[in-house]
């Protein structure tokens, strides 16, 4: 959805800064939200994930730049003339009403007031979306967690907004259940045609979710894209460590070609890197950082066994081997590389048992796995 | 074993509560109720007997009955109405930094005994004081002292901060992002305020209610001095009936009388505001 040119867009950010006193919760924010998407903003604990979100409900006003909503400039309009939503991350559904009057709260506000039948219709079609029919009469503190969850999306959806905002709804419920909300609301989004705005700090739930994530660190926006081009194309070493793990093996850069360069790893082997962070411009000599995904490097106790292309090998010892269940994660040390960790898929346990604390095994990767990013 | 335990735990906790309980409360209430049918003693006091006069005889007190069941509630309603901006702007308006001196403030003026405070509106409503100022702009011969308009006055003056904390407690507690997600769903500030924070603020103001109002029902100070005998109270009937003309059965009999009503009011007034609050959790709209 994000790649339909023709779509305009339905948020835009000019410029936006906010400060509480000093600190700068936003700085120089500048976002374009097509309709229609599913994005996310993603960022660790205090980077102003949040107060994106307020500002676009009309709960803070930025100290500096524009917010403009479908084409308006509403940093002066109030939260409750703008055509926007949103999902608290406690719900903060209405204690005193039951169901039916949360729900039909944005219904009843609006005048002239819908007729009794009309507004029974509404509530029913948007019960039947997240799946609460017969629960109208209900208080809000007798259902459980993600019961409330939806009671919250039912009660915003009422309102056909332009954007819902999703402040961490997800964030109180269990594993399992947040994975299930998850796909309900991914599915949800493709069925209403709404623009979805999801703040998360759980990076797994941003990148199977959102048509692009937002990656955000101390108030400004990192990196911008979608999930594959953060995941495979980090621009920074930031996003890299932040978006899935990575291995960071320190390099220096030899012959620049036009799309491709030579680096050297301390191991001393040298290899063709075509993958960089934004906006490197790459001279010899220079020091770098080889970003490698631990899914990257296979471990074998026969070196020969490595295909071919594998153009690093590094005998490494085995320090540590956690189970994740679907996977193993081996971390190791190796004399050219230092410390460095790898992910066995179990699949792996076909060929050889899994390796010991305190074994000596190859460790290898292909050139393409490596991408140089600054060395910060 | 362990439930032996507990039991005596809890006999532990519970004990001195029901002991209590027993001797000042309702020790005291059955002599009244057993007063309440005796016969006063020629020297005044009380003689043994089982009459229902005293119960017969209440009439004869009607006004002062008229005047605690009209004034009382008509006191709590004004202070409840007074008290509520003020604690709306405590919770809610007033700078963090401020609050607790503000909150302070609404004390300090109770350091004082309540008497010494009532004669102090003695001396600002009487002759010398605002009629004295008001004849200044040409307004003649205004009476405020020994009216009933002195007399809620006092009411509302002395009683004011009971109803403020629970007002101000409970909406100090609300829950700011209620407000935001009305904002959020299309409501202004007035139609948020009616929608949200006055409905849960309701409980602070329905236990500052009871408060004053039974405090009110025995009050004979305030009428007393305020009112000048002439808007008399239960409370100045049972100083009279006790105090000095030492009719002990008649006295009790309208204490009695006064408990009854007083908890007949208060069961109408609970069972009122939670079928209320139970309407609105069941009911569509
Ligand atoms: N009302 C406020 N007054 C002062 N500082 C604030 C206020 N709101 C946010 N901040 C500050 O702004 C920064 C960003 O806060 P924000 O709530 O947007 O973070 P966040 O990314 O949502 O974090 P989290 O994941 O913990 O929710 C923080 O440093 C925070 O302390
Ligand atoms: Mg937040």
């Amino acid at each position: 959805m994000a790649e339909d040119a023709a779509r305009k867009p339905i948020v835009v950010f000019r410029g936006v800064s906010k400060f509480f006193g000093e600190v700068a919760a936003a700085s120089d924010i500048s976002l374009e939200v097509a309709a229609g998407e599913f994005l996310s903003f993603l960022g660790p604990s205090g980077c102003g994930k949040t107060t994106a979100l307020r500002m676009i409900a009309g709960f803070e006003q930025p100290s500096e730049g524009d917010v403009f909503l479908d084409g308006v400039r509403v940093n002066d309009i109030p939260a409750y003339r703008r055509p926007v939503n949103m999902v608290f991350q406690s719900y903060a559904l209405f204690p005193h009403l039951n169901v039916w009057r949360n729900v039909a709260y944005g219904l009843l506000q609006r005048s002239p007031r819908p007729s009794r039948a009309d507004i029974d219709r509404s509530v029913a079609r948007v019960l039947d979306l997240v799946q609460l029919n017969g629960f109208e009469t209900r208080r809000t503190w007798e259902m459980s967690g993600g019961q409330q969850q939806r009671v919250a999306l039912a009660r915003a959806l009422i309102n056909e907004p332009k954007v819902l905002l999703l402040d961490e709804p997800l964030a109180a419920l269990d594993r399992k259940l947040r994975r299930e909300m998850q796909i309900e609301l991914q599915n949800l989004q493709r069925r209403v045609g709404i623009t979805f705005i999801l703040v998360t700090h759980d990076q797994e739930e941003a990148l199977s979710m959102s048509d692009r994530v937002c990656i955000m660190r101390q108030g400004r926006i990192v990196q911008i894209g979608k999930p594959t081009d953060l995941y495979d194309r980090p621009a920074s070493r930031y996003v890299a460590d932040f978006v899935g793990k990575s291995n960071f093996f320190p390099g220096t850069v030899g012959e620049v070609a036009a799309d491709s360069a030579q680096v050297t790893v301390a191991s001393g082997v040298s290899l063709p890197v075509n993958r960089f962070g934004e906006n490197m411009q790459l001279a010899k000599g220079d020091s770098v950082v080889l970003a490698v995904r631990p899914e990257q490097i296979l471990l074998t106790r026969s070196a020969e066994s490595l295909p071919q292309d594998s153009v690093v090998r590094v005998e490494s010892r085995v320090l540590n081997r956690i189970f994740l269940g679907e996977h193993t994660e081996y971390l190791l040390s190796s004399e050219g590389l230092g410390e460095f960790a790898a992910l066995a898929p179990r699949q792996s346990e076909l060929v050889e048992s899994p390796f010991e604390t305190g074994e000596i095994v190859t460790a290898g990767f292909r050139a393409e796995a490596a991408q140089a990013l600054a060395a910060d | 074993m362990a439930l032996r335990r507990q039991k005596g735990v809890t006999a532990l906790l519970v004990g001195p509560a029901a002991a209590f309980f027993l001797l000042l409360l309702v020790l005291p209430l059955v002599v009244v109720v057993i007063y309440s049918f005796g016969e006063r003693g020629p020297a005044g006091g009380y003689t043994p007997a089982f009459t229902f006069d005293n119960y017969l005889n209440i009439a004869s007190r009607g006004q002062a009955f008229l005047n605690t069941l009209m004034m009382a509630p008509l006191g709590t309603l004004l202070c409840a109405l007074v008290a509520y901006p003020m604690a709306y702007y405590l919770a809610v308006k007033a700078p963090a930094r401020w609050r607790v001196m503000l909150l302070v403030l609404i004390i300090v003026p109770f350091w004082a005994s309540q008497l010494l405070r009532i004669y102090a509106w003695l001396l600002i409503l009487g002759n010398r004081g605002i009629p004295s100022l008001l004849e200044l702009v040409g307004l003649e011969d205004v009476r405020l002292v020994n009216t009933r308009f002195a007399v809620l006055l006092g009411m509302v003056y002395g009683y004011l901060p009971l109803m403020i904390f629970p007002i101000y407690v409970s909406l100090e507690k609300l829950d700011k992002r209620l407000l935001e997600a009305s904002a959020d769903l299309g409501a202004g500030a007035w139609r948020t305020f009616r929608q949200v924070t006055l409905p849960l603020s309701l409980p602070g103001v329905a236990t500052g209610s009871l408060l004053v109002f039974i405090l009110l029902m025995g009050e004979f100070i305030i009428p007393a001095l305020l009112g000048g005998g002439k808007v008399f109270f239960i409370g100045n009937a049972l100083v009279d009936l006790f105090l000095q003309s030492r009719n002990w059965p008649f006295g009790a009999a309208v204490a009695v009388s006064i408990v009854a009503i007083m908890l007949a009011t208060i069961a109408v007034y609970m069972r009122f505001l939670l079928g209320r609050n139970q309407l609105r959790q069941e009911a569509l709209i």
